[in-house]
């Protein structure tokens, strides 16, 4: 679930920092920039590991402030493929299901890989599988705050730094204020893990993708 | 004078600082128990420094290590400890499984036939059936699981000896 991910980076202390040491202002800045943060290809970044190299500090004309050269190593979450994790069903939608881990929340199963046949209520807004046995069909409703075990089958990385004044033409034409889509970052696509165990006949059904 | 103050300022601003991460950069996998370690002793560090040092900008880490420290405290990475991980490791050495899958069965703790050809790709032409049980086995010795529930465990397995 977790990566080790060597970085290098260039940070800057402030002169009024000075007294403090300095791998402790290092490592502060460096998770106050990337804790919480997704970094594009690498993953979404829990907290820093380790310093493993620091370079000279220099200070530069025009500005007071040092900077450092530093390498150092970083907790990254980033799942392998076909890795199995356990998640808490958050929401339902018409694009699937929605699946949170409390720290990641951009998990989504798509409707084709929910077990067949399953349909959409949309009175309850829940998905439901229909799944038969000999004493008949039985509706195992995707409800909210279930744990459901998922194994990863794609990630997707979108850049979101923000695009620069390119499209002015489409910025006037439209008189309101136009909403821009939020887009994640980082997704996770996953299929379903369901091992139900069925208590009169004791076999347990193992659906795998 | 000017344009060599122009100069100067685009040669500080305009230097590339950027993350670079190296191209091995997924080579070192990390267990749930080592960021729960880490993430406990950080949690402790930052409480004995007192609260004097953290700015609004440690928001983010804040956050980020209450919520992956509230996910992996209810996994069984939990009751695990270093020397446990070490004698694991050692056992699974045997079995002939990846990195990755080694990985999985340290992380969940697998109790079931079903879990273990979930995690272990191809099982079914990899492992028999012993292979399966001695590998459960392995788990469930070295691992530790949750105390109370071994605890229930032992005691009902008596009462079924006592009974007898």
């Amino acid at each position: 679930m977790f990566v080790l991910v060597e970085m290098t980076d260039t940070v800057r202390i402030p002169p009024w920092q000075f007294e403090r040491k300095l791998n402790e202002s290092i490592a502060e800045e460096l998770n106050k920039k990337l804790a919480n943060k997704v970094v594009y290809n690498v993953g979404l970044c829990i907290c820093l590991y380790d310093i493993t190299k620091l370079e000279d500090s220099y200070i530069f004309p025009g500005d007071g402030a040092s900077h450092t050269k530093v390498h150092f190593r970083y907790v990254v979450f980033h799942p392998f493929l076909d890795e199995i994790l356990v998640g808490e069903i958050k929401s339902c939608s018409q694009d699937g299901v929605h699946v949170s881990i409390g720290f990641f929340d951009d998990i989504v199963i798509p409707p084709e890989s929910l077990q067949q046949p399953a349909k959409f209520d949309e009175a309850e807004q829940v998905w439901v599988w229909e799944y038969e046995t000999e004493e008949g069909a039985h509706d195992l409703y995707m409800d909210i705050g279930e744990e459901i075990r998922f194994r990863v089958v794609d990630e997707t990385f979108v850049d979101t730094s923000p695009t620069g004044p390119s499209s002015a033409e489409a910025s006037t034409s439209n008189a309101t204020e136009e909403v821009q889509k939020k887009e994640a970052p980082y997704t996770l696509v996953v299929t379903m893990c369901i091992i139900p165990i069925v208590s009169q006949s004791q076999w347990l059904i193992l659906f795998l993708k | 004078m000017e344009g060599c103050f122009v100069v100067h300022l685009f040669s500080i601003w305009d230097r590339e600082w950027h993350i670079v991460p190296r191209k091995d950069a997924n080579a070192a996998l990390l267990s749930n128990f080592e960021v729960f370690q880490l993430l406990t002793d950080l949690k402790q560090q930052r409480k004995e420094s007192g609260k004097s040092k953290q700015s609004s900008g440690q928001q983010n880490l804040n956050t980020i290590m209450y919520e992956t420290l509230k996910y992996i405290s209810k996994t069984p990475c939990r009751y695990q400890s270093p020397e446990t991980v070490r004698e694991f490791l050692i056992a699974m050495k045997g079995h002939k499984l990846t990195k990755a899958e080694k990985l999985q069965l340290l992380n969940h703790r697998p109790v079931t036939a079903v879990e273990i050809q979930l995690m272990v790709e191809e099982s079914e032409e990899r492992l028999t059936e012993e292979q399966i049980e001695s590998l459960l086995q392995t788990v469930a010795s070295i691992l530790p699981g949750d105390p109370e529930e071994q605890q229930r465990d032992s005691a009902m397995e008596t009462e079924g000896r006592g009974s007898q």
